[in-house]
């Protein structure tokens, strides 16, 4: 859960860019759980990007929960309480959800391997086979030299 | 009467297209060319009567045709004279039309060019794409119809959809759609190569143009898309990983892989089974995208309502993956591999890695999208997959993807040795290793942007070096610059081309990442006179002001902003009141720059004008992916080129 | 020098032309059922029809969809203890749920923007609370993202007389996981959420739930 909800803050900019703290809540923070949660009456939009007034006020509270002294998470799992799974942007980790989480992973692990195996397979087929020279050794001779002199 | 016209123009068609299809497929098993010819006929008058029945709806729109059911729900008497057009294809039923019309078109073009080549393809393509054209019409007459009539007749419509009111909905859908159906020739012909059972490499060789045709107008789509979603939506964003852009994006990935892997094929002649695959799965998710927007089983801002088109998608989506792939596996035998592979160092395995990330990019979406319904059907628990997920699970595949780009091209075919690489990648990864420690020494701290600028800069080198190398063996056999340069790109126009669209691609990444890793915004509100201050603007707030436009209300601030002192600009972010709609609609107003964009939407406000609220961000580097749209669409036309090299 | 390069007239400049020949090795053509292969092994014989078959699971997914309502979100709150909350009244006053402990109580979160539903839904309300207001039952009205001005046009037009209040930073919206308006909460009489209706409240819910409500012992 913990590293759930860090994944996505590190890979957020560690750049100095940032607007200043608006009163003693960081303002980052709060955009980067509001970016977590779904937008309610939006459509797969989150509550950082919504413009619209259910997710203004959806960022007042997570900004409000911070000032009372909730941690991030804390104020994640507020949400997740009276909405459910649902309003996470993206499942947590764990149980079936690890599913969408290692297969995309998986899928290219296995492919991985069945590249490298048909690769050798065909390879092989090369070396089992092999094909009369397509060029005479005039032309490769004339080609060395040319590539010669274009190298200086 | 407009309505009865169209429905029976549509139906006509429809029996037309039927017969076609089977006019051809019959005239090809038994060999009989006056049935062939018929098929022509048919398939020419589909496209009349598609392209007349659309040219009645838009006529229906213009004139406030009220009876005509479709016209009511999409239009009323304020949208404006364009957009009175283009809400052809503002809701389901037509775009349904314009989607059956483009394809038909399609169709037309493939008779043009292919009724006295490829003899033996030919009519089965014929008879496919009459086929699937026979379906959209199908969807046309009974679960979706366009012309349906409307009692009583309303004295109003009741409005476009206001977020459809902007050129990029003029423009998207067209380019998608052309997209979409463009992927329809290359399937076709691979139906044609495994029903005649002739799978070599000549269905290849005769739709390349046709899949770049197809793949260029489906990233202009998506580019457009991205475009729209930018400046209209108002979250300030491009590309929100909602179902619908990842039903659009799939057939893009696929589409992508197929490109590359028939050149594999074309030399090699491995990857038949692969290819055919590939081009099953494009296509297959071209349709599936459809269904997605207009099954409602996923929700999604695209969503249009839902009925009992969704069962005649999935119905079709069915036949055509099931029957394909069936087909694939009754010519399982003819599809081994005849080629052969020298060594796994060799531009065949780049691209087979390249296939490899890519269809693994479009598996992780689709998995994605449909995860929630898996999920609910599993475990009986709503979850949400939206973009964290999305942007945390493909960065290392795309950034793979953009490394192989840059290996690609330049390892050598069949076997790269020691020298070819040396000779290749030295220079390239140098320099990509050289403008990474600039960029850290510049100040860049993310190590994901430091990566992703090294290896665009590292691809960038692969490119421009080959390019010069090759300039300079002309200029070394006695050629001047420009001519040498232009004839190189005129004479191996598919491999430049190619490299003008990774160019494109590159510049687009850049812009993808830097917008992610750099942009700032934030909220305030402002009294009258009031400012503040974000990323070196100063952004005041002046007022507001009301308007009465043709078919809606409208409130807009008016906003002054100055860099470093110089006053810059007037900007009017508005919010636009639909009485059809129940919230407004943000009217988003920018300055756009190479560098940044700044980006305003105005948020609540007081009636009095006194206050208003005001999301603002500075959105870096956006410009670059219109830019790398634009470079993208200069390679695809230069690879669309016809081969001069053997003239 | 004069001499054109012999690689000049294949693509692939860039590439190690001189190391293992020119160009595709194998000859143009072919490639198309020529008889002299292995014959098949029996595994792709038979496995070859998996390929079609890969797509079954698929379409059954997706055809479950059609079953599903993407909208439909169940709320977790449901047989949960109803979230604390206080409204100032348009009316004047305040309430807070505190206070109606012992009663069953109907909260119906809406909006004037909330066209058809809450316009459908507001007369039902109104006729329930009248029938019941004397047998231990409060409707709640909390009207969300809305103006004043808006919410009691609204407020006259169905001459609602039940408590209503605005929820102005939406705290008590996210405290009982509200996602659109109309939504109606029915809470027991020991202050339990019992259920939640999403959209249009009409009559015969409404009765059915509160009688249902009514009988339970306190």
């Amino acid at each position: 859960m913990r590293r759930a909800a860090l994944l996505p803050i590190l890979l957020l900019p560690l750049l100095a860019w940032a607007a200043p703290p608006a009163g003693s809540v960081n303002e980052d923070t709060v955009r980067q759980i509001a970016a977590e949660l779904r937008c309610v009456v939006c459509q797969n939009l989150s509550v950082a990007d919504s413009p619209s007034e259910m997710a203004n006020q959806m960022r007042g509270i997570i900004r409000e929960r911070l000032q009372a002294g909730d941690t991030p998470e804390q104020v994640v799992a507020y949400f997740v309480d009276k909405y459910g799974e649902w309003i996470l942007l993206s499942p947590r980790p764990r149980g079936f959800n690890l599913l969408v989480w290692v297969l995309p992973f998986a899928g290219i692990g296995v492919g991985l391997v069945a590249v490298l195996l048909l690769a050798r397979r065909w390879s092989r087929r090369a070396a089992s086979e092999p094909v009369a020279e397509a060029i005479d050794a005039a032309t490769r001779e004339r080609i060395r030299r040319e590539m010669a002199e274009l190298e200086p | 009467m407009t309505p009865e016209i169209g429905y029976a123009l549509t139906a006509v068609a429809l029996a037309l297209a039927l017969y076609g299809a089977g006019a051809a497929a019959i005239g090809a098993r038994r060999g009989h060319p006056a049935l062939i010819q018929s098929s022509q006929h048919a398939a020419l008058g589909v496209f009349v009567l598609i392209a007349a029945a659309m040219l009645l709806l838009v006529y229906a729109f213009l004139t406030f045709d009220f009876s005509v059911r479709y016209v009511a729900m999409n239009t009323n008497r304020g949208t404006p004279f364009y957009y009175r057009i283009t809400a052809l294809w503002g809701a389901l039923e037509g775009s349904i039309i314009l989607w059956s019309w483009m394809l038909s078109l399609y169709t037309l073009l493939v008779i043009l060019r292919y009724r006295t080549r490829q003899p033996e393809f030919y009519p089965w393509v014929l008879s496919v794409m009459l086929g699937i054209l026979a379906f959209f019409l199908l969807v046309m007459t009974i679960p979706a119809p366009p012309f349906q009539r409307l009692t009583p007749i309303p004295p109003d419509g009741r409005g476009l959809n206001p977020l459809l009111e902007d050129t990029g909905m003029i423009t998207h859908p067209v380019a998608l759609y052309l997209g979409f159906t463009g992927f329809t020739v290359p399937f076709a012909f691979a139906m044609a190569a495994l029903i005649t059972g002739r799978i070599g490499d000549e269905w290849l060789t005769a739709t390349r143009r046709w899949t770049i045709v197809a793949w260029y107008f489906l990233s202009l789509g998506l580019l457009i898309g991205g475009w729209w979603s930018y400046h209209v939506l108002g979250w300030g964003g491009y590309w929100a990983w909602d179902p619908v852009e990842n039903a659009a994006f799939m057939p893009w990935l696929t589409g992508t892989a197929f490109l590359h892997s028939v050149m594999i094929q074309e030399r090699r002649r491995i990857l038949k089974l692969w290819n055919l695959t590939l081009i099953i799965l494009t296509f297959g998710l071209t349709i599936f995208g459809t269904f997605l927007t207009r099954s409602g089983i996923l929700s999604s801002v695209h969503s249009f309502t839902q009925g009992a088109i969704g069962a005649f998608f999935l119905g079709f989506i069915a036949l055509v993956l099931l029957g394909a792939f069936g087909l694939v596996a009754a010519r399982g035998d003819r599809l081994k591999a005849q080629g052969e592979l020298d060594s796994i160092l060799s531009r065949e395995s780049a691209f087979l890695l390249n296939n490899l990330f890519l269809v693994a990019a479009a598996f992780t979406v689709f998995f994605g999208t449909v995860f929630p319904l898996l999920s609910e059907a599993v475990r009986g628990v709503k979850v949400s997959v939206g973009a964290p997920f999305f942007n945390l699970v493909n960065i290392p595949i795309f950034l793979a993807l953009i490394f192989l780009m840059g290996v690609g091209p330049l390892i050598a075919w069949r076997r790269a040795s020691r020298e070819n690489l040396r000779r290749n990648f030295l220079w390239p990864v140098a320099v990509g290793v050289a403008a990474a420690a600039v960029f850290r020494l510049l100040g860049v701290a993310n190590a994901l942007a430091l990566l992703c600028f090294g290896l665009v800069v590292f691809v960038t080198a692969t490119i421009l070096m080959d390019f010069y190398r090759a300039t300079r063996a002309k200029l070394l056999s006695g050629e001047r610059l420009l001519p040498a340069m232009g004839g190189l790109v005129i004479r191996q126009n598919r491999r430049y081309g190619g490299f003008v669209v990774h160019l494109g691609i590159l510049v687009i990444a850049l812009g993808v990442f830097g917008s992610n890793a750099w942009s700032i915004q934030t909220e305030t509100t402002l009294g009258r006179g009031e400012a503040f201050q974000i990323g070196g603007y100063h952004v005041r707030f002046d007022g507001l002001a009301a308007s009465e436009e043709s078919n809606h209300f409208k409130v807009t601030g008016t906003f002054t902003v100055a860099n470093n002192g110089h006053r810059l600009a007037v900007m009017y972010p508005a919010k636009k009141f639909y009485p059809q709609e129940q919230t407004p609609i943000a009217y988003v107003d920018y300055l756009m720059g190479l560098r940044e964009d700044l980006y305003l939407v105005l948020g609540d406000f007081a009636r009095d004008g006194s206050q208003a609220t005001i999301k603002v961000q500075v959105n870096r580097m956006v410009t670059l992916i219109w830019i790398g749209g634009l470079i993208l669409t200069l390679g695809a036309a230069l690879a669309v080129l016809p081969d001069r090299k053997k003239a | 020098m004069a001499a054109r390069p012999v690689w000049e007239s294949h693509a692939e400049v860039g590439s190690d032309a001189s190391e293992r020949g020119l160009g595709p090795r194998n000859p143009p053509g072919g490639g198309i059922g020529r008889g002299a292969k292995p014959p098949s092994e029996g595994i792709w014989r038979w496995g070859k029809w998996a390929i079609p078959l890969a797509v079954v699971p698929l379409l059954i997914l997706l055809a479950y969809g059609f079953r599903t309502d993407p909208r439909a979100i169940p709320s977790p709150l449901v047989g949960r203890a109803a979230a604390p909350f206080s409204i100032t009244l348009f009316s004047g006053g305040s309430l807070s749920l505190d206070e109606l402990k012992g009663k069953v109580v109907v909260v119906n979160f809406w909006a004037s923007w909330c066209y058809p539903a809450c316009y459908e839904e507001a007369p039902g309300l109104e006729r329930g609370w009248r029938a019941y207001r004397d047998r231990g039952v409060v409707v709640v009205g909390v009207d969300i993202q809305d103006t004043e001005e808006a919410a009691r046009k609204f407020m006259r037009q169905f001459s609602l007389t039940f408590p209503n209040g605005p929820d102005p930073a939406g705290r008590i919206s996210v405290d009982y996981g509200v996602y659109g308006v109309p939504e109606t909460f029915f809470i027991d009489r020991s202050g339990r959420i019992r259920k939640k209706h999403v959209g249009a409240v009409t009559e015969a819910v409404f009765t059915g739930e509160v009688e249902r409500l009514l009988k339970e012992p306190s």
